[in-house]
């Protein structure tokens, strides 16, 4: 089957699920890639290496600024030229848009946030999480092309193999001005929460020194090289941004290990990091229902188990 | 002008869900109006005195729904409309949009439709983005901050890599972040108001609508897989003990 594969990026920078997605589509058959942007042919460049067979290219100051009306229409005007079955994005807030209104377009459907696929006589059967991860479905899409959004570290990601090459085709743009962009403030550096292996939250445990606590909680992830996130009781009080809160009203995260330190495991919590691989709990409180979702757990105050953690890993992981 | 808040009645995020027969099953749970709308209707509500404008709660359901449309009166949404109809037990989120810009259009003078982020449900967060192509409105997505002028709407929008400040004129679709602050509880009046509220129920026929295919299908519900949640607590010996006894047993899970 020849699957597209929208590749996800933010002023150039690839959303790294989108080369999940690539390789997904390699396992079904040749792979199109779709690079949509301005000054954007590095990424074309990029996307082969990782496995495109061919790269549709609209490189075009109209699509400077990720609009999901223009990208639409760029989009939509391929599909009428050439007619692929399915269509793949990474999930994010932008491919949510481009995809809602993609299936407007093209009288077609959108499954989102899949989390495993497989392929039947050309239909793709796809699993995602519903009712905030409690329960799961398997759906399908009568129309094509099928638009499907994958899930963030639901998939392997290939290795990329330098220097390959392949047709990278130019495609003209279209343009929308109806929402006009007029600045961007950046949010904290570091490792996205949704790509990453390694998630260390910080709940109201940290509430007698809320900076130290979150100090010692990034200090963690930092010798893990993860991410911070965080329970909402610790995001109301205002111990750290919105940005980095973990569940069902913040950011769904499906890390390779989650240390939870000083969150209590409400099933709003619990919804946003429950497909995490192994989840460490440390509270101090033994009755905490967190503990009943962890694989290992201490019993303990975090201001003292987790630069103690810190200390370790830097020991085993040869960083000290 | 009129700002048009849709909303949806979903099963409380505390409740316990099993998949039964291929149904979802919340036992007792109480049916609410679904948490992320709460913030598009305190949205409307905080803005809609900037722009001289009434604010009318918009729900597809069943009559039960009409619960999730008087917490939005008490609230204090100026009206409410339910859209229910049997022909409508079987949508897809592309026909959901559908019908909601057809409601959109017959109520009339519809300035700006508030959307939550996304449904607890089925969660697919794609219904705000198809209103708003369907209806040829630009969508201003997850925004935390506006401002209402009277040809224009300047709002703060939280993307994955920050937040980015943007406008457009009206009409538009809006969907509304935890930004926007805290929904308001429903006053004591606003409760009465509501209990006596009459809601019309339009129907497909109302709005000169066929039901629209069902494009995405659910072949089947499932509970996940039981986690092994066996706990193993790690103690005796000091913190410094502790700590490398845990850090052992993650590297023995090869994963990091």
């Amino acid at each position: 089957m020849n699957t597209w594969v929208y590749i996800d990026h933010f002023n150039g920078q690839p959303t790294p699920a989108s080369w999940e997605a690539l390789g997904l589509a390699k396992t079904l058959g040749p792979a199109t890639a779709l690079v949509f942007g301005q000054n954007v042919a590095a990424l074309a460049k990029t996307a082969l290496e990782y496995g495109a067979d061919t790269v549709l290219l609209a490189d075009d100051p109209a699509l400077a600024v990720f609009s999901p009306e223009a990208f639409t229409s760029t989009l939509a005007a391929l599909v009428s030229d050439s007619a692929p079955a399915l269509i793949l994005f990474p999930t994010t807030s932008r491919t949510r848009e481009l995809a809602a209104m993609l299936s407007i377009d093209l009288a077609s459907g959108v499954l989102v946030d899949v989390t495993g696929l497989e392929v039947l006589d050309g239909q793709v059967v796809a699993t995602r999480p519903v009712y905030e991860g409690k329960l799961l479905e398997k759906t399908t899409c009568a129309a094509r092309p099928q638009l499907v959004t994958l899930r963030a570290r639901a998939f392997p990601r290939p290795a990329p193999s330098a220097g390959r090459a392949g047709e990278i085709q130019t495609v003209p743009a279209q343009a929308d001005g109806s929402v006009v962009v007029e600045g961007f403030v950046s949010g904290q550096a570091g490792v996205s929460l949704s790509d990453a292996g390694v998630v260390v939250s910080g709940g109201r445990g940290v509430s007698s020194d809320p900076a130290e606590g979150f100090r010692l909680v990034a200090e963690l992830a930092s010798v893990l090289g993860g991410a911070v996130g965080a329970s909402r009781a610790a995001v109301d009080e205002g111990y750290i941004p919105y940005a980095n809160q973990v569940g069902q009203t913040g950011k769904v995260v499906s890390p390779d290990l989650y240390i939870a330190a000083g969150i209590s495991g409400a099933i709003q919590h619990m919804s946003g990091m429950r497909s995490s691989k192994v989840i460490v709990a440390i509270n101090k409180d033994p009755d905490a229902p967190i503990f009943q979702s962890a694989q290992y757990g201490v019993v303990g105050d975090l201001f003292t188990m987790i630069p103690a953690l810190s200390e370790a890993f830097k020991k085993k992981l040869g960083k000290s | 002008m009129k700002i048009v808040v849709c909303i949806k009645q979903t099963p409380d995020s505390e409740a316990k869900l099993t998949a039964q027969d291929g149904q979802p099953s919340w036992g007792d749970a109480p049916l609410v109006i679904n948490p992320f709308d709460e913030y598009a209707v305190e949205g409307a509500l905080q803005q809609k005195e900037a722009v001289d404008a009434s604010v009318t709660a918009l729900c597809i359901g069943p009559d039960s729904a009409r619960d999730a449309l008087k917490h939005a009166l008490a609230m204090g949404a100026d009206e409410a409309i339910l859209v229910s109809d049997p022909a409508l037990d079987a949508l897809d989120s592309a026909g959901a949009a559908r019908v909601l810009a057809a409601a959109i259009q017959k109520i009339g003078d519809a300035g700006l439709a508030f959307f939550g982020r996304q449904t607890i449900d089925n969660g697919t967060g794609l219904v705000p983005a198809q209103v708003a192509r369907v209806l040829g409105w630009p969508l201003l997505s997850l925004v935390g901050q506006m401002t209402l002028a009277d040809a224009e709407i300047k709002v703060e929008r939280t993307i994955e890599e920050g937040k980015q400040t943007a406008h457009a004129s009206y009409p538009a679709v809006l969907s509304i972040m935890q930004g926007v602050g805290e929904p308001r509880y429903p006053s004591f009046m606003g409760i009465r108001k509501a209990g006596k509220a009459e809601i019309p129920v339009w129907t497909l026929a109302d709005l000169g609508l066929e039901a629209p295919a069902q494009i995405v299908r659910r072949a089947e519900l499932l509970n996940p897989p039981a986690r092994d949640t066996k706990c193993e607590i790690i103690s005796g010996g000091s913190p410094a003990e502790i700590a490398e006894a845990l850090a052992e047993k993650i590297l023995a899970e090869k994963i990091l």
